[in-house]
């Protein structure tokens, strides 16, 4: 079976500093992938790639069948994919629930009042709902975060890419979080999840991959890579020489 | 599930008294002939006009983040094609107004495709440079007066209406509708789902593009509507004038420094604020008027302590102070009622 996701040989930089340096991967449909590495490593850098916010020097991603390198953000979007921000970007001088609509309407294809049920219906599962009236400026960075995962989910996407979007939460809001992840899983959604909360994407994710200096340490059985001395090397907090 | 109890609705308490209001003002408006003096007319007319440029400048700068100082361009372009098309092509003036905004939307295209190349002070500085390539090219035509430029003859005076009175009764309500009909499709075109996208592109780009909204088509369409209805508005304010001139018809002052003006004390990127700002422009230029040179320095001094003390403009500070709204634009989830 081909790939949902393929990144083949993709390197960027700017300048001196690398942040792909000839990464390649292939995620299949409906899995879901637990990304890993320290900070710099180039996780957030491989999300603009893949999602057409930063493009490669080099290389080649195909996504549902058809090579995507050349296009636009907004035209990956309409095939399929929505991320979360790891530095939320909500539009600020909207309601959180027209930050959900536009998801909704511009990238989930939906319209009138199915749009605005089903965003009511997600705002209740990422606990929005009693702030949906509000400016997004106004959430706090914890509400932000929470809007962040919000849109993702309106936009119905059949990639969904989440930039640490457990961070700062209390351990009840992280298990709803792991639960809610987890069902959307469930659907058939095919997952993409950079998290330091490493307990949170063990309890969702089929195979882990760790990146360091922008290429790929290692892939596998999520248990067997956390074991893994290089992980354990970047974990423990030891010095990780290249 | 308890999202049952729940439902999404447009309007308010305040938007309904709004546009309550807003229809009786319009009526009494409409009715101006009958109780206004001349002069009156004359000066509710100019408002009329600056409130469409400003609410049009508004929408693309303010929502579309397209920060032009060249809009005198469309404003002058307006102007010539209103005189080249009566005088030349013969038309009926009316029939000249509605081609010039044809003619604006495709001489627009060409300048988009240059100029969207550019980014934030270069963009506005190639603006400008356009508005003046303009105004050159202009002055180059002998048949429309070249530099010195040239009168509306009689005839096509006469064929608006016979007597005077006529001619400025319909020059006020040809005002009058010009406001009304931007306000209107500013409106309605952000209501709709592109107008949401426009706003989303309006708060944050890259969250905008990553949710599938084509940045760069929504505001190439955005340039190209103000440009075409910027250049109707320029041939009516022109047939009012009677006279044309490079000068007078690109002036950055008076097409582009004074809407920025009004839209940025009005509050930018919200339909009241234009609205707002032309009222109190108006106000400052009619009390202030004999003041001469004293006046310009006002409008300095109030555009600056107003952008230092209320970044978002008076309509800004009102709504984020009352959580007001005139036009029924934002969603709000409501609890349903009960029984």
């Amino acid at each position: 079976m081909a790939a949902f996701l393929q990144l083949d040989q993709v390197s960027k930089s700017f300048g001196s500093v690398t942040v792909a340096d000839g990464l390649s991967f292939e995620v299949g449909k409906g899995e879901a992938l637990g990304v890993i590495g320290p900070n710099g490593a180039g996780k957030t850098s491989m999300f603009n790639l893949i999602t057409g916010t930063l493009s490669p020097n080099s290389g080649a991603i195909h996504f549902d069948g058809s090579n995507i390198t050349g296009h636009s953000a907004a035209k990956r979007c309409r095939a399929g994919m929505a991320r979360s921000f790891q530095v939320p970007q909500p539009f600020s001088g909207m309601t959180v629930f027209e930050n959900a609509m536009i998801a909704a309407t511009q990238a989930g294809g939906m319209q009138g009042s199915e749009a605005e049920e089903y965003c009511i219906d997600v705002l209740e599962q990422t606990e929005l709902l009693d702030r949906a009236n509000v400016l997004a400026g106004g959430l706090t960075l914890l509400g932000r975060k929470r809007l962040e995962l919000t849109r993702a989910l309106c936009a119905k996407p059949k990639l969904l890419m989440l930039d640490e979007i457990a961070g700062g939460l209390t351990e009840a809001e992280c298990t709803s979080l792991v639960q809610t992840i987890k069902d959307i899983h469930g659907r058939g959604v095919t997952i993409i999840w950079i998290e330091h909360v490493v307990h949170a994407l063990l309890a969702v994710v089929d195979k882990l991959m760790v990146i360091d200096f922008g290429s790929k340490i290692a892939e596998g059985d999520p248990r067997t890579i956390m074991e893994s001395p290089e992980v354990q090397e970047i974990y423990l907090g030891i010095e990780a020489d290249a | 599930m308890s999202t049952s109890n729940l439902h999404v609705t447009r309007t308010s308490g305040a938007t309904k008294t709004a546009a309550l209001l807003g229809l009786i003002v319009l009526i009494v408006l409409v009715a101006a002939p009958y109780w206004a003096g001349r002069a009156d007319m004359r000066l509710m007319g100019e408002i009329f006009l600056y409130l469409a440029l400003a609410s049009l400048w508004n929408l693309m700068a303010g929502y579309a983040g397209l920060v032009s100082v060249g809009q005198q361009a469309y404003v002058g372009f307006g102007g010539y094609m209103l005189f080249a098309l009566t005088m030349f092509g013969g038309l009926h003036p009316i029939a000249a107004i509605v081609l010039a905004g044809a003619l604006g939307a495709v001489i627009a295209v060409p300048v988009a495709l240059l100029i969207f190349r550019l980014r934030g002070a270069y963009f506005a500085i190639g603006t400008w440079v356009i508005a003046e390539v303009f105004r050159l090219s202009f002055a180059q035509v002998s048949a429309l007066g070249g530099g010195s430029g040239s009168s509306l003859p009689v005839g096509i005076v006469r064929s608006l209406a016979s007597s005077r009175a006529g001619r400025e009764h319909l020059s006020y309500w040809l005002a009058l509708a010009s406001a009304v009909i931007v306000i209107a499709a500013v409106y309605f075109f952000l209501r709709s789902r592109n107008g949401l996208a426009l706003t989303a592109i309006r708060d944050n780009e890259l969250a905008a593009g990553s949710l599938g909204i084509d940045i760069w088509r929504t505001k190439f369409i955005v340039y190209i509507v103000t440009a075409s209805l910027t250049a109707m508005i320029g041939a009516l304010i022109f047939l009012q004038k009677l006279r044309i001139s490079p000068d007078a018809a690109f002036s950055v002052n008076d097409w582009t420094a004074f809407v920025i003006f009004i839209v940025v004390i009005g509050g930018i990127g919200t339909i009241e604020g234009p609205i707002i700002g032309t009222l109190i422009f108006f106000l400052l230029r009619e009390t202030l008027a004999d003041l001469g040179t004293i006046y310009l320095m006002v409008l300095g001094v109030v555009a600056i302590v107003i952008m230092l003390k209320a970044p978002n403009g008076i309509w800004g500070l009102l709504r984020s102070r009352f959580d007001l709204e005139l036009f029924p634009l934002s969603y709000r989830v409501k609890p349903n009622k009960k029984g």
